[in-house]
């Protein structure tokens, strides 16, 4: 090729705490290419995107910019030097029209004291006609998430960019509207901006990029280019991760168990998932796997009544369940780890023993309602104990633990109830490779003890090297289940993703 | 414990931590610092004003803050489950307002009393039933319900004082009586404070108060019914005005309508002086009540220093400043 290259990025390190999600990165991009950036969940794709828009600042490495080296220290200075990032998550203001979200930076960097609101909505128009239907005058809040994906769009458009970013646009669009979408982004290329397209779905890839580059563990693994590769060799590149930390042994055939512990059949919810049935049997470890976004903690949230409007049956030990709150699933034993520990999973300012206790005060508790200090105490530092809990006192507040020990207070906090089924969403999401592996150790045992154990995870080698059967997840259905040497990488993804692809071609 | 047979791990949790830890905590508690403040408060105004220190300066230093210390408790307890009530100073001149009307249509004063507090109870449910199900906020509930029970207060009463003379002896004697010298309504505040203070601290049922403000989302997600939490501590704070409403009419035997005008203020600063926090989830009884007689022995010194009265409220807004502040400050260091 011989356009120019507009960016470079080399060695590119950067770690958070002790999860190292970037390593090697690479990437190179020139001007009028689409060039799409693929991998798995937590390959390293989003930061190093947030790291060339300028939310976050590299540990290590080198970013070049039309072969000069620059820091980019905030997403202003990248919009300055012609960076856009059109984010996966909506960021609007509900309350506001959409002219004045569209040209939100171009009014704050504003001279004008005044809001001249027609010419506003008149350019707004111009750019949001290319897009799709949306009058400019309408108020965010009104507009489907689909139309606020486009008014996004429209915002970075209004930037004067030579870069423009997009992460994963097309997963709350429709087919028309992702299709539209694409006859914009070419045009832009045309226009010789670079583009960079984050995806999970290959079709997409195949259909509009140019080349592809492949990142695997926060490293670079290969960039292709389209016109000379298979979707599956892009899937092959993807994974094939290295397995980072030693798991349990898994059931041997003598121990696997014909009974069953959790059934679960015909569960569904209007707007989250359908017909899911499956089988958890006593001493196996269940892992759930499937793309971010497919469904996969609805349906366990909705298995023990956290959330949604869930109609089909559940059954323990093969008695039905009539379940109708989540303090109803605690005690018929279906507990169930949150995936975001400091958002809804533990009580940061609280002490370890309270949170240990808070699924179930009455526990440590007299039989005069009050709670026994000695009680709580006692059942923290014996779970605390049991799962190589580190932690000066019970007493401290769970704050001042490292991740790795919060999540143990977490998993505490589930087994204080003597629970018949777990179930962990990201169980080990955050964690270092010490903590991690205890905490795969601590789950195998409390399987072969005869609890129930359902894992969530977005660690394709987590779920393979934990777990004994896996059920793959594709919006809102089970697409298959693999177990035995069925279950790789690959598989998994295939199931995950690539099947997908091919539905949407047909 | 029924949990699983998971193997002995060398354990993490330190044995000998204990003491030294302990006395380092104590230091750093919010009462502890309280405690020497209002000390360092009354050594200095011992040598200020000869009267200070006095029996009689003692005891109305102490009436002044008391039937209030009800009110602060019910005020805590929701601050700490994450709510706020800004009509405490009119539901409690509104249970003295009914109380007072039904015990002069000729309703026996127990009764009417007992009324009273339930009419009270009801204000909070109906305050709590806006938050939890409607779903808008306690700050703009209670603004309207502040002033709703002022406007009945008002109603009821043609805006003056009803004056209670034949109240019977043995029920003005819960607000004007002693006992062995100690006035009743200091005996109500001490053994209130301190049964509420253990209750809080205690009971498996009030701990879930602290599990929902500290993070409604992880409570609710531990099964605990955080919306019920709220009602409940709603109509909790609302009920302690009541009661104190009762009281003060025993004191003063009339009902005043204008009564507890601003109080809302003086209650919130004292909590969250004594370490409550408006995000909810921390807050003490002893805490909420030392911020409460902080309050009350600087008013009182600053008359006996004969400082006007508008350098009052001057002052006490700087000390609520001041000890928030400084608690922001010392938590993030600690952090």
């Amino acid at each position: 090729m011989d356009k120019p290259v507009l960016l470079k990025v080399s060695n590119l390190a950067k770690s958070f705490g002790p999860v190292r999600a970037l390593r090697d990165a690479q990437f190179e991009l020139r001007a009028g290419e689409i060039h799409a950036l693929a991998g798995e969940n937590g390959a390293g794709k989003s930061t190093l995107m947030n790291i060339i828009d300028g939310i976050l600042q590299p540990d290590s490495g080198e970013i070049c910019l039309d072969g000069r080296p620059v820091v980019i220290g905030s997403p202003l200075e990248a919009q300055r030097m012609g960076i856009g990032f059109v984010h996966q998550e909506i960021a609007l203001c509900p309350d506001v029209s959409v002219a004045e979200n569209i040209f939100m930076s171009v009014t704050n960097s504003s001279r004008s004291l005044l809001m001249n609101y027609r010419a506003l909505e008149r350019r707004a128009d111009a750019i949001i006609r290319r897009l799709g239907d949306i009058d400019p005058a309408t108020m965010v809040r009104d507009l489907s998430i689909s139309q606020q994906q486009l008014v996004e769009i429209a915002k970075a458009l209004t930037l004067d960019c030579r870069i423009l970013i997009f992460d994963e646009p097309t997963a709350a669009l429709t087919e028309r509207e992702a299709d539209r979408l694409f006859v914009i982004i070419r045009s832009l290329a045309a226009e010789g901006i670079g583009i960079i397209y984050i995806s999970h779905r290959m079709a997409e890839i195949f259909q509009n990029c140019d080349r592809v580059t492949v990142m695997r563990d926060g490293r670079y693994v290969r960039t292709l280019d389209v016109a000379e590769t298979t979707p599956e060799e892009v899937v092959a590149s993807m994974v094939g991760r290295v397995l980072d930390s030693l798991y349990p042994d898994k059931l041997t055939d003598d121990e696997r168990s014909s009974e069953v512990v959790l059934a679960v059949e015909n569960l569904s919810e209007a707007s989250a998932f359908h017909d899911v049935s499956f089988e958890l049997r006593k001493g196996e470890i269940l892992g759930i796997g499937g793309l971010i976004g497919a469904g996969r903690s609805e349906i366990v949230k909705g298995i023990c009544r956290l959330e949604g409007q869930v109609t089909g049956q559940v059954s323990l030990h093969g008695r039905p369940l009539r379940l109708k709150t989540y303090a109803d699933s605690i005690a018929a034993g279906i507990v169930y780890l949150s995936e975001d520990r400091k958002g809804d999973g533990l009580f940061l300012d609280l002490s370890v023993a309270a949170n240990v206790s808070a699924l179930a005060v009455e526990r440590v508790g007299t039989r005069f309602g009050l709670v026994s200090e000695r009680r709580e105490r006692g059942q923290a530092e014996e779970l605390g104990r049991k799962l190589a809990l580190k932690c000066g006192n019970v007493s401290d507040p769970v704050s001042t633990l490292s991740g790795g020990n919060q999540q143990k207070v977490a998993i505490a906090k589930m087994l204080s109830v003597g629970p018949k089924v777990i179930i962990l969403d990201e169980p080990t999401r955050g964690v270092d490779v010490g903590a991690k592996a205890e905490i795969h150790r601590i789950l195998r045992e409390l399987a072969r003890s005869g609890v129930g154990i359902l894992v969530i995870s977005s660690e394709l080698p987590e779920l393979i090297g934990l777990c004994d059967r896996v059920l793959v997840v594709r919006e809102g259905r089970i697409a298959g289940e693999v177990t035995g040497d069925r279950m790789t990488e690959e598989n998994i993804m295939v199931l995950a993703s690539l099947a997908d692809e091919q539905e949407r071609a047909a | 414990m029924r949990t699983q047979r998971v193997a002995e791990a060398p354990a993490g949790i330190s044995e000998t931590a204990g003491q030294g830890i302990r006395i380092g905590h104590l230091l750093k508690m919010r009462e502890t610092g309280l405690i020497l403040i209002i000390a360092l408060l009354f050594l200095v105004m011992s040598f200020a004003s000869p009267y200070f220190l006095t029996w009689d300066n003692m005891r109305a230093m102490a009436m002044a803050f008391a039937v209030e210390g009800i009110v602060v408790v019910g005020m805590t307890v929701l601050l700490i489950s994450g709510g706020i009530d800004l009509s405490v100073g009119s539901v409690t001149a509104l249970a003295m307002v009914i109380a007072g009307l039904l015990f002069l249509s000729g309703v026996d004063p127990w009764l009417a009393s007992a009324a009273a507090i339930a009419a009270s109870a009801a204000i909070g449910a109906a305050m709590g039933f806006f938050v939890t199900k409607v779903g808008l906020h306690h700050f703009i509930v209670s603004l309207a319900v502040m002033v709703i029970a002022r406007g009945f207060c008002l109603l009821g009463t043609g805006g003056r004082p009803i004056g209670l003379f034949t109240l019977p002896p043995e029920f003005k004697f819960i607000g004007q009586g002693a006992v062995a010298g100690i006035p009743v309504v200091i005996i109500i505040f001490v053994v209130f404070v301190a049964v509420s203070d253990f209750v809080l601290r205690r009971t498996t049922a009030f701990r879930k108060v602290f599990y929902t403000g500290s993070n409604e989302k992880a409570a609710a997600y531990s099964g605990i019914r955080t919306k019920k939490v709220v009602f409940l501590t709603t109509t909790l704070c609302s009920a302690l005005c009541g009661v104190a409403g009762v009281i003060y009419m025993a004191r003063f035997g009339s009902a005043q309508p204008t009564f507890g005008v601003g109080m809302e203020l003086n209650v919130i600063a004292a909590a969250v002086i004594g370490g409550a926090s408006l995000k909810g989830g921390s807050g003490t009884i002893l805490g909420a009540i030392l911020g409460t007689i902080l309050l009350s022995v600087v008013s009182s010194s600053l008359a006996l220093l004969n400082v006007s009265v508008y350098w009052q409220d001057i002052i006490r807004g700087s000390i609520l400043l001041t000890a928030v502040t400084a608690d922001l400050y010392f938590n993030k260091r600690r952090g």
